[in-house]
């Protein structure tokens, strides 16, 4: 009897588990898209040269191609969305977007609200803007000092909680970037491949990047949380995979004039076709 | 009592990823939601105080002889109730910002000495301030010629008229539409996020960016906060309107 009411209960959960699984991938976001003939991405618009606008008020970028490429291979027209770091998620949870590509960093809370797949697609760490009079060397120089910063950054805390800064955390770049030229923080905290860019632009006369970058933390892309695991996570893996193991994302950053990235180099390596050459 | 009401949020917090009620068992945050409301309560009473007295004065200015002084009260309000308060506080933080004397504690700072909150009291006070002189006019408007006329028979001067006759029946009508106009402004302090003030909008969405599982637990925070602050603005007012009601005036 016993054994029977093991065995029942066994075969029960079973059954169960297999009806679970097959109920999880419901693909809806995957249908929609391909019903409809368009793939509506969430990208940044406020960060150069990955997500931004052309004088024509277009969106585009190296986040940008990589949205195209990815309706192109679905055989879909592509709806581009401008996404802020504070809501690029939530954007993605209601069904706004049904692909996020935002320089978001991959995180493991993130990781339990939105379907973030691998392999990850870039990567930057934190580093600050700040005036070369400063002589700023070591991030304890930041204590008790006002640091401009953007709301929806992972590291606006870390910096808060590490090294005592106060951080001033602006909407956008723009009304950060501003407050730091009138001299209302000593540095603007924000991702070192993001500042970098900005550098090369030789706008920023007299101002550099001083600290040692922390916090290396890979980016994500993201599909809805119920798509993780089902044919759109599936698919978006895919496609990162090839873009690393053909050099496509190493040509888009040289296309966009990204200082070029060990990561990137080495992913590339990592996923290379052992059957090539 | 206190260690039990935590670890029931924790536990809450562990079973739905996202309803974690951070704030309720992490002091830092929980600091960071009183310090928000402290600012939007200092914020919104301060605005509320400001605006009302721009609202008096820029009314009675409207009523002077002088065509200069109507000319700059009606120049003040075209500008402040024509432009989006958003605008205005951008325009006020970076670009007046900048012709503000300012201090700097290390040779390179420039911190001036009106900060982000007060462009946004300021700002907020006025585009709140320039509702409120139209709505005081319209209340003066509705005090009969007539009442004022046998104010100046009994040999009363214009000021006098002003201070004993006039506002005290024109603030009677102008308390309904004042009471909206100083709802909005309370709700219009959130845009204050826009120059980085921390109040509690501000607070909030640092606390969702941070820990993203908190995200609706703030949205109801922010609901609930504002709920109460608007609703005792409203009672306060109605409370207000009812003690300075004349029996058989304005209905």
């Amino acid at each position: 009897m016993k054994k029977l009411l093991a065995s029942t209960t066994a075969m029960a959960l079973a059954l169960s588990s297999v009806a679970a699984s097959a109920a999880d991938c419901t693909n809806d976001t995957w249908n929609k898209v391909v019903e409809r003939g368009k793939l509506v991405v969430g990208v940044k618009a406020d960060y150069k040269p990955w997500g931004f606008r052309d004088t024509d008020g277009n969106l585009v970028g190296m986040e940008i191609d990589m949205a195209n490429e990815v309706a192109a291979t679905m055989g879909v027209d592509v709806e581009l969305v401008a996404v802020q770091s504070s809501n690029r998620m939530q954007f993605l949870e209601q069904g706004k977007i049904d692909l996020m590509i935002a320089t978001m960093s991959d995180r493991a809370d993130r990781r339990e609200i939105v379907g973030i797949v691998g392999p990850n697609y870039y990567t930057s760490g934190t580093n600050i803007l700040a005036p070369d009079a400063l002589n700023f060397t070591e991030w304890e120089q930041l204590r008790d000092r006002p640091v401009c910063g953007k709301q929806g950054a992972f590291y606006n805390q870390i910096v808060e909680e590490r090294y005592g800064a106060n951080v001033i955390a602006f909407t956008g770049n723009a009304e950060a970037k501003q407050a730091l030229r009138d001299k209302k923080c000593v540095a603007f905290v924000y991702d070192d491949s993001s500042i970098m860019a900005d550098l090369v632009s030789g706008s920023w006369e007299g101002f550099s990047m001083p600290m040692p970058t922390e916090d290396d933390n890979p980016w994500a892309l993201a599909v809805p949380k119920a798509e993780q695991n089902c044919v759109f996570g599936r698919f978006m893996s895919g496609m990162q995979y090839n873009w690393h193991k053909d050099g496509a994302l190493l040509a888009l950053e040289e296309k966009w004039g990204i200082q070029s990235t060990s990561y990137l180099k080495a992913q590339n390596d990592r996923y290379k076709d052992w059957l090539a050459e | 009592m206190l260690e039990s009401f935590q670890e029931f949020f924790r536990t809450v917090a562990d079973n739905h990823p996202t309803w974690n009620f951070i704030f309720f068992y992490d002091e830092r945050q929980f600091g960071k939601v009183v310090s928000g409301l402290w600012m939007t309560i200092w914020l919104s009473v301060a605005c509320v105080i400001f605006s009302v007295i721009i609202g008096v004065v820029g009314a009675a200015m409207q009523g002077a002889q002088s065509k200069i002084v109507r000319g700059i009260v009606s120049g003040y309000i075209q500008f402040f109730r024509n432009t989006p308060p958003f605008v205005q506080l951008l325009f006020f933080y970076f670009a007046l910002g900048r012709f503000t004397p300012t201090y700097s504690p290390d040779g390179w700072l420039e911190i001036p000495i009106i900060s982000n909150v007060g462009w946004a009291m300021i700002s907020l006070s006025f585009f709140a301030g320039a509702f409120n002189v139209e709505i005081f006019r319209a209340g003066i408007e509705s005090v009969p010629k007539s009442t004022q006329e046998a104010a100046s028979a009994l040999g009363y001067t214009r000021l006098q008229i002003y201070r004993y006759i006039v506002f005290p029946l024109a603030l009677r009508v102008s308390i309904p539409s004042l009471n909206n106009n100083l709802v909005n402004l309370v709700k219009t302090t959130t845009q204050a996020f826009v120059i980085a003030v921390p109040e509690l909008l501000y607070e909030s969405i640092t606390i969702w960016n941070d820990f993203p599982s908190a995200q609706n637990p703030m949205m109801v925070v922010l609901f609930v906060s504002y709920l109460a602050l608007v609703g005792v603005v409203v009672l306060g007012m109605n409370k207000w309107e009812r003690e300075m009601r004349v029996p058989g005036y304005g209905g």
